[in-house]
């Protein structure tokens, strides 16, 4: 079973690609619909039956499809394993999977390429199952690589424009810089293993035979690999980027695949995590620095995708701070419930994008509530959500993240991550009235919405507002379903109940502080940053970010290849062969005069020949003259 | 009567033959001179057949005649065409197996 759920996408989209292109201005809407839904719709429901053994106390299942590689005693299997952990990541990966490929036939109707966009989501879906499902690192990481392959044929799919072409290649080769951590990383473990297996299972049993700074190495290059992929400090750039590929694209890679799976990764390797709590405690410092930081930049941008982008960033940051303090459940749960509301923020600002003619502004969009109220609902619970107000989604995973932070005594994350909650509630305010309240200025019609892109939104919205539920903490009478489901060894410390309310009653309070700030600014007027401080004009400008590694990395590279390519290349290296084919030259001058063409000569050079051989046969066998 | 005699007469009209090939331009002499040192081989033969008692070498000796003959015909052939084509006997001026210079 599991190696259907993860072959029949990539089975899917191989078809899919032949038929496209068989004729690729065919249009054939029905099929390639039909086709790619039908397949991710079979998978999520396979991933639902998997779910539903798990809940029913059906321990970890193994499946081994075929052997890749034996050589001695290296073995590669290709072979999956579905526990806890992977069920629930694969159940809303195909669930959120299924609802935007649903959305996407709607949004990419009328576009050229249907069939190929098909065939690249079916694709970017099997990656994500199998980097999830995989049952030894090497397949994760194959599984990783292909993530970051069709990511990169998406982002790109609008190639027409060099600028998408340039944000495909960012997005690819900031993750080749990930994951060179990441080889390294499994390298090293590979070694420290010393051939005990290479199995999830194996490794950890074997754990006690690495030390621990061996241990803390691979933890750290493992985490280098997920912040290329979960784009975190420094190697998020990639990500605002990735806005240029269609929006279904954003909400796969945003919400259900893609920079989830750094996130995934570390929980996966939890066992090592939970060793090197040192290690863990730089991850929550870059995931927090991240928060804050993408919070602020979001706070200033102007393009709908751009926010969305950052705020995407910015819950990643929390997800690590919960995995890098060892509260691994609480991460996953936050993934899960990011899943949701985040797809239905971009599939809702997707649908804004459309109806407005694919304008992106927020500050060009406005009195949308009227016209667009579907939209506008599921949106508002969206950002509800995101904002940590509850009792939505958002609420009791973020809280759980918190408190989390605030238990294990790390008051700094802990405030880090409070303020960018209040800023999180700030620009997601600020976005939803810009777009929807604020005074109409648009003229033209607006374009009309398919129902396959409004559907989606609605069982989105109503994910949106309920799982959260699901992981409750017993401090608000939950059981904290998922946290007890995911047996995941986590690190906990515990803090009296009345803190956590504390804590809750501040998240909800800085939640609804941004929430007016951002009603009092934005909902009646339009509130275009001014580039009037050097804060805002820096913040607007993303911290210039993009710029320091233009100068600080790209420049010297391209002089580096320059110089490389110009003199050391043509001059040193060039120099030295061509010198020695120079010889080679006057030699064959001098035996080309050997070569005359006059039939006597080589009568002679045969003589000579001839001669030569007999004078050695008679010297070696020792005949006298 | 000694082999040796047959033995120095077939090398020297091999040697004569070789530094006739060698040193000669005019087709017909290089021609008489390839036949020349393929009758000296041919001496050869027939002396050693002689000398070893054992008819093969006589035979071979005179497929060889045959052989020769064809080879005449078709050499002279060969030649007369050469000649039609560049009115020139002298070897040295066919070279088109030659580096171009």
């Amino acid at each position: 079973m599991l190696s259907t759920i993860v072959f029949l996408p990539f089975i899917s989209s191989l078809f899919l690609a032949i038929v496209y292109l068989q004729n690729t201005s065919a249009k054939r809407y029905e099929f390639f619909t039909t086709f790619g839904i039908g397949t991710i719709l079979i998978t999520t429901i396979l991933s639902l039956i998997v779910l539903y053994y798990m809940i029913n106390g059906m321990g970890t299942i193994y499946s081994h499809a075929f052997t890749w590689i034996h050589l001695g005693s290296f073995k590669i299997e290709v072979a999956f394993m579905a526990d806890r952990l992977s069920a629930i990541m694969i159940s809303f990966i195909t669930f959120i999977g299924l609802l935007i490929h649903i959305y996407a036939a709607g949004y990419m109707k009328d576009e050229e390429g249907y069939g190929k966009f098909f065939a690249y989501f079916n694709l970017f879906m099997g990656s994500m199952l199998l980097l999830v499902l995989a049952d030894n690192p090497i397949m994760m990481f194959i599984g990783w690589e292909l993530v970051g392959l069709s990511s990169y044929l998406l982002i790109g799919f609008y190639h027409q424009n060099t600028d998408n072409v340039k944000a495909a290649n960012k997005a690819f080769i900031l993750n080749r810089v990930g994951d060179f951590g990441f080889i390294i990383a499994l390298s090293l473990l590979y070694i420290a293993l010393e051939g005990h297996g290479f199995t999830f299972d194996t490794i950890k049993e074997n754990i006690s035979l690495i030390s621990h700074e061996m241990l803390s190495l691979i933890g750290l290059l493992l985490f280098v690999g997920a912040m290329g992929k979960s784009a975190q400090i420094p190697l998020y750039v990639w990500l605002p980027d990735a806005m240029a590929g269609p929006t279904p694209v954003s909400a796969l890679i945003h919400a259900a695949t893609m920079v989830t799976a750094g996130v995934y990764m570390v929980a996966r390797f939890s066992f090592i995590y939970i060793q090197i709590p040192d290690i863990g405690l730089f991850i929550a410092s870059v995931g927090a620095a991240s928060a804050l930081f993408a919070a602020i930049i979001a706070s200033y941008q102007s393009d709908i995708k751009k926010i969305l982008a950052y705020s995407t960033m910015s819950q990643l940051g929390y997800m690590f701070i919960a995995v890098g303090l060892g509260a691994y459940s609480a991460g996953i749960f936050h993934v899960f419930t990011h899943a949701f509301f985040k797809a239905l923020l971009f599939m809702g600002a997707g649908a804004v994008i459309i109806a407005m003619h694919h304008e992106q502004d927020i500050f060009k969009m406005g009195g949308l509530k009227r016209h667009l109220k579907l939209v506008y609902i599921t949106m508002f619970i969206a950002t509800l959500a995101i904002s940590g107000i509850p009792p939505f989604a958002g609420f009791f995973s973020k809280d759980a993240i918190l408190v989390t932070a605030f238990a294990d005594q790390h008051y700094i994350i802990w405030a880090v991550a409070s303020l960018t909650a209040g800023l999180t509630s700030f620009y997601m305010f600020r976005m939803l009235f810009t777009v929807f309240h604020s005074p109409a200025s648009q003229t033209n019609e607006l374009h009309k919405l398919d129902k396959s892109i409004t559907y989606p939104l609605v069982v989105l919205a109503f994910g949106s507002a309920t799982v959260g539920f699901l992981g409750v903490n017993p401090a608000y009478g939950g059981e904290a379903l998922i946290n007890n489901f995911l047996m995941l060894p986590d690190i906990s410390s515990h803090i009296p109940h009345s803190s956590e309310y504390m804590i809750g009653a501040l998240n909800v309070s800085l939640g609804f502080t941004g929430m007016l700030f951002a009603y009092k600014l934005f909902a009646f007027s339009k509130h275009r940053p001014d580039t009037t401080t050097l804060f805002t004009r820096v913040a607007i400008n993303k911290f210039y970010i993009d710029e320091i590694y233009e100068a600080l990395i790209v420049r010297p590279l391209v002089a580096l290849s320059k110089f490389i390519h110009n003199i050391i290349d043509a001059k040193i290296f060039d120099g030295f062969i061509n010198t020695s084919v120079l010889l080679y030259v006057y030699l064959a001058k001098l035996f080309a005069k050997l070569q005359n063409g006059k039939v006597r000569y080589y009568a002679l050079y045969i003589l000579a020949g001839v001669s030569f051989m007999s004078i050695f046969l008679m010297y070696k066998l020792g005949v006298g003259i | 009567m000694s082999p040796d005699l047959f033995f120095l007469l077939s090398s020297v009209l091999f040697s004569l033959g070789l530094v006739g090939l060698v040193s000669r331009k005019n087709l017909f002499v290089m021609y008489m001179s390839i036949e020349l040192m393929l009758s000296s081989i041919n001496l050869l033969l027939a002396t050693l057949s002689k000398v070893l008692g054992d008819a093969s070498g006589s035979v071979i000796a005179l497929l060889i005649i045959a052989v020769i003959a064809a080879e005449a015909a078709l050499f002279l052939a060969i030649i007369i065409h050469l000649y039609r084509t560049s009115k020139t006997l002298d070897s040295d001026k066919y070279k088109d197996l030659g580096e171009i210079n």
